[in-house]
């Protein structure tokens, strides 16, 4: 509408209401013009004007709803302003379209600052697994057929009660050649990012079963831990473990550890109501499960290659507690300063 | 949060009214069941054919390749070849499974494919920031709710087929049920995440009543003017009910409601202009109910 046509306009209308729309259209066109460009995903297409306008025009307009409520009685407009008010708060308050500054945020501190609210959780779940790794260890000294029900058999292969030493000590060898290693680091990872994702989600139901998931998984350890120190190789299945194990344990507990936040904050919401408590529980631990899987990236490329290339205990151990302390070191001091700050 | 939009104004019961973080209150409605497992059933279709469509062009990339380096005699490079489309295969798979969702639901547009084709989006419920976290639970979430109970039929021993069946469609549907639970249609990753699926509202702004009638004004009609009294007979209410009417424009309504008005109020007047007689009324109307509205007295409808 150009200038002229505008006072035009203006001066037509009969009613005060209508004049107030006349006077503002144009701001309201211009947003509905940018918030429907941003809808079918032109953002490229938006000049930078806009895109500084947008926030500007939202509350101008969101201005003019809440002035049209008091005065105006013409039921399309007020509908028209709720509608394109609700459309500019998806895109003003829609998600940060830019990955890549959540993730610098979220590495920097963000991810850190979870893990640590997340203390309590992370202790229990702790003594959870440790608690099913000693299960494991004692159900399986005994009575050795427990094995078989506590390692899956397609992980336990020759590792079976009653194997000889040497084929034992054989399954811990570095294998000779680096072919397929890379599938296997890919398969791993998709595997256990997969049971991670399962021991969070299950916290849904109070955190019963996430407890439930982590004994099963460390119960099993514990009986592989029982085999080979029967056999006088428990140093060497540590250090073997412990090349990817510091990592993916890790992982894992944090995994059962935000399930296990989130079932809490459903049995115990505190102040909050059910609803708001479980969301924000929810919204802490999602940062953690990100986390997490980042963790299994870095552990099952752990485990596909440095285990398999490094043949001697000691260097395995060498890494598997760097990598304890890397994670250790990240997760308590980065991000102090911004802490308070966590929503 | 709480709707305080009034019973009568209400479309349907799945209007709420949302607070934005400048205090303004907007109505809302919350998708509905149907558009929810349409969009579903849209993205996990759309799903399938990525993960399709990408299991056969690494095939045949495979295939292809293969013969390539075994006509070069070069075995090893075949196995490597193999072995890294291998692990793209499988990291392509985990992220059509678990990124697919996260992508789209993050973009600017807060909604994948399905949403989009359903008119829905994803929101915060508590009118604030859709944060990346809690898309990110929403969606951590959907893994139990919709993949598990499959992962687990299949996973169950031929024995044991009936059982796992069984119990993977009860899980399957205690999930797929608990949008039937609860007010705002909630999934369990909606709670979890503090989200809500909601309609994605679209609106034109139609012509200002007052300045249209103008034209219409100006072509020699009898001016209808209506005395204070005859205009308290209405209220609010009718006077929007009115405003649909003259909206719709259409010749039987407009002769009904003039007739209407016209009883009630005691004019003989207007028979055969009923357009510009109740354009005129409106527009009286509205002056008047607007003017009382500015000194704060609102007449809600005739029975206030």
């Amino acid at each position: 509408m150009s200038a002229h046509d505008k006072t035009a306009a203006i001066e037509a209308a009969a009613l005060r209401s209508d004049r107030f729309r006349f006077e503002r259209e144009a701001d309201w066109k211009r947003l509905e013009a940018i918030v429907a460009r941003m809808d079918k995903g032109q953002l490229r297409r938006l000049s930078d004007e806009d895109v500084q306008a947008l926030p500007v025009l939202y509350r101008t307009v969101a201005s003019s709803l809440s002035v049209a409520r008091e005065i105006s009685l013409d039921a399309a407009t007020l509908a028209y302003l709720e509608s394109l008010v609700q459309r500019a708060w998806f895109v003003v308050y829609g998600p940060r379209s830019s990955l890549g500054s959540w993730l610098r945020g979220f590495l920097g501190g963000g991810l850190s600052r979870s893990v640590r609210a997340l203390w309590l959780d992370v202790l229990i779940a702790l003594a959870v697994m440790v608690a099913g790794a000693a299960a494991g260890w004692l159900l399986v000294a005994g009575d050795p057929d427990w094995y078989g029900s506590l390692v899956p058999g397609g992980l336990a292969d020759s590792r079976v009660p009653g194997a000889s030493r040497e084929t034992l000590q054989q399954t811990l060898e570095a294998a000779d050649g680096s072919t397929g290693l890379s599938a296997f680091a890919a398969y791993l990872f998709s595997n256990n990012a997969q049971v991670s994702i399962l021991a969070f989600a299950l916290g849904f139901a109070f955190g019963v079963p996430t407890l439930m998931l982590l004994v099963q998984n460390t119960a099993g350890l514990g009986a592989m831990l029982w085999l080979f120190s029967g056999q006088g190789l428990l140093l060497e299945f540590v250090a073997w473990l412990s090349v990817h194990g510091t990592t993916e344990l890790f992982a894992i507990l944090l995994a059962g550890a935000s399930g296990l936040h989130v079932g809490r904050a459903m049995a115990f919401p505190g102040e909050l109501g059910v609803l708001e408590a479980t969301a924000a529980a929810g919204r802490r631990a999602a940062q953690v499960m990100t986390g997490v899987v980042l963790m299994l990236v870095v552990a099952a490329l752990l485990e596909g290659f440095a285990r398999q290339l490094v043949g001697d205990s000691v260097g395995r151990l060498v890494i598997g507690l760097f990598m304890l302390a890397l994670w250790l070191a990240y997760f308590l001091a980065l991000g102090r300063h911004g802490e308070g700050a966590d929503k | 949060m709480n709707t305080s939009v009034p019973e009568r104004l209400r479309r349907s019961p799945r209007d709420r009214e949302l607070i934005t973080p400048e205090g303004i209150a907007l109505p809302i409605t919350v998708a509905s069941k149907g558009a929810r497992a349409g969009a579903l059933f849209m993205d996990l279709g759309f799903i399938t054919v990525l993960q399709i469509v990408t299991t056969i062009t690494l095939a045949s990339i495979a295939f292809g390749g293969l013969a390539q380096f075994f006509e070069a005699g070069d075995k090893a490079g075949g196995i490597g070849a193999l072995e890294f489309l291998f692990v793209l295969w499988i990291i392509a798979m985990f992220l059509f499974r678990n990124a697919y969702f996260l992508f789209f639901e993050l973009g600017p547009r807060g909604a994948t494919p399905g949403k989009r084709l359903a008119g829905i989006r994803v929101a915060a419920r508590d009118g604030g920031r859709l944060s990346v976290e809690m898309v990110i639970a929403r969606n951590l979430l959907r893994d139990i709710e919709l993949f598990l109970p499959f992962v687990f039929i299949a996973s169950a021993g031929e024995e044991d087929a009936g059982a796992a069946i069984l119990a993977g469609a009860a899980w399957f549907l205690i999930f797929a049920l608990f949008p039937f639970w609860n007010r705002d249609r909630l999934r369990a990753g909606d709670i979890v995440a503090g989200s809500w699926v909601v309609e994605q509202p679209k609106r034109k702004l139609e012509a200002a009543m007052s300045a249209t009638q103008q034209q219409g004004a100006e072509s020699a009609m009898p001016a209808f003017r209506f005395s204070d009294d005859e205009l308290d007979v209405y209220g609010e209410y009718e006077l929007q009910t009115l405003e649909r009417v003259l909206r719709e424009d259409r010749d039987e309504s407009l002769v009904k409601v003039q007739q209407t008005i016209a009883g009630k109020i005691g004019r003989s007047d207007g028979e055969g202009e009923e357009r510009a007689f109740l354009d005129a009324y409106y527009n009286q109307l509205r002056a008047r109910l607007e003017a009382r509205m500015r000194m704060g007295e609102r007449k809600a409808d005739k029975f206030a």
